[in-house]
């Protein structure tokens, strides 16, 4: 099998900038979203269409960031 | 890969398309999260656990000689075998696989440019089967601990100079304005870097495609902070696989000699009881 649909786009959450890669393999939409700096991986998500996917990658990825605490250096 | 020092040690996913069938070529796939490899890999593919079969699962270290030659005959990988390793993230365990051949001495050895998001990217053959892999024998070298920085060297770096050291955690890492990757468990008591340390973010050394920059980009980008090769240098990041990566491009790319990875890295400094640490974005260059 071969991936198709690959497709990657930036947005921000919760503040941070988040890269997220979606495509399809078989019949299953796959998502990955990683901050953007350092490149981390942040949740890995299947669906059934690129949307689903991606909306869970996405509240996955809020709920993690959300966590994250800047402090004053 | 024409105009690297040691071209020898990266393949492009052409290559690695032109020898999926070549019996002394192994791919080991080395991912952040294991989980991509059941997902779907390069047909032949194996994959290592970073976690647990790259690390000492019981004091916090590189696998042992006895573990590391039981790994390679387990994969199917004898000591001339050309292995070729790739993973996620822009190949970060992978480069700390690779890290660690080195110290057992495996001559043959390269990363695939651009790691699985290339091959994705490409929309290239992928399986979910698992290589069936016939065990053979396997004798590691003597470690060659040149290539890996441990406490006392670091601290030597920092408080005599003797070494130029370099974080390439994110900024925001490097200043201590967080502790962690954002939306990954803080693991350490303080935030900042190791005094002296040049912070050259991991990431300036790629392409958008995950892909090296070119020889000239590199030389710029580290010679720019003072990495030319004159003098040692050691590469540090959190736990020590972001800095794999920059000790590749440093001891290949590049071709300098004495750069070593302190795989200890922020997560046992930034933890140390007395160790003295910088905060904010480091000193006038």
């Amino acid at each position: 099998m071969r991936v198709e649909e690959y497709g990657e786009r930036s947005l921000q959450l919760a503040g941070w900038d988040v890269h997220l890669t979606t495509y399809k393999l078989g019949d299953v939409y796959h998502c990955k979203a990683d901050n953007v700096s350092p490149g981390a991986a942040l949740a890995r998500t299947t669906g059934a269409t690129r949307d689903e996917a991606e909306l869970k990658a996405i509240e996955r990825a809020q709920q993690l960031l959300g966590k994250t605490r800047r402090r004053v250096v | 890969m024409p105009d690297y020092v040691h071209p020898e040690v990266l393949v492009s996913t052409d290559w690695v398309a032109r020898h999926l069938d070549d019996a002394n070529v192994r791919i080991v796939e080395v991912d952040v999260d294991s989980r991509a490899y059941d997902e779907g890999h390069i047909p032949g593919a194996i994959a290592w656990n970073w976690q647990e079969q790259l690390c000492d699962r019981v004091q916090r270290d590189i696998i042992p000689a006895g573990t590391f030659e039981d790994l390679m005959a387990d994969s199917g990988i004898a000591n001339d075998t050309t292995v070729v390793i790739y993973g996620d993230n822009n190949n970060w365990f992978a480069a700390w696989a690779f890290w660690q051949l080195k110290i057992y001495g495996h001559n043959d050895v390269r990363l695939m440019n651009g790691g699985r998001r290339k091959w994705l990217s490409e929309s290239r053959e992928l399986t979910p089967d698992v290589a069936a892999v016939q065990p053979v024998r396997y004798k590691a070298c003597a470690p060659d601990f040149s290539i890996r920085a441990l406490l006392p060297e670091v601290m030597a770096a920092s408080q005599a100079g003797t070494a130029l050291l370099i974080d390439v955690r994110s900024p925001e890492e490097f200043s201590g304005e967080i502790l962690a990757p954002p939306g990954l468990p803080e693991t350490c008591q303080r935030g900042g870097h190791i005094p002296g340390a040049r912070s050259i973010p991991w990431g300036k050394a790629a392409n958008d495609d995950g892909t090296f920059r070119s020889y000239e980009e590199l030389k710029r980008l580290y010679g720019a902070e003072g990495v030319d090769g004159s003098k040692p240098s050691i590469a540090y990041c959190r736990i020590g696989e972001r800095s794999s990566h920059t000790w590749f491009v440093i001891k290949y790319l590049l071709g300098f000699e004495n750069v070593r990875n302190y795989d200890g890295s922020w997560t046992e400094w930034g933890n140390l009881v007395g160790a003295p640490i910088e905060q904010g974005a480091g000193r006038e260059k």
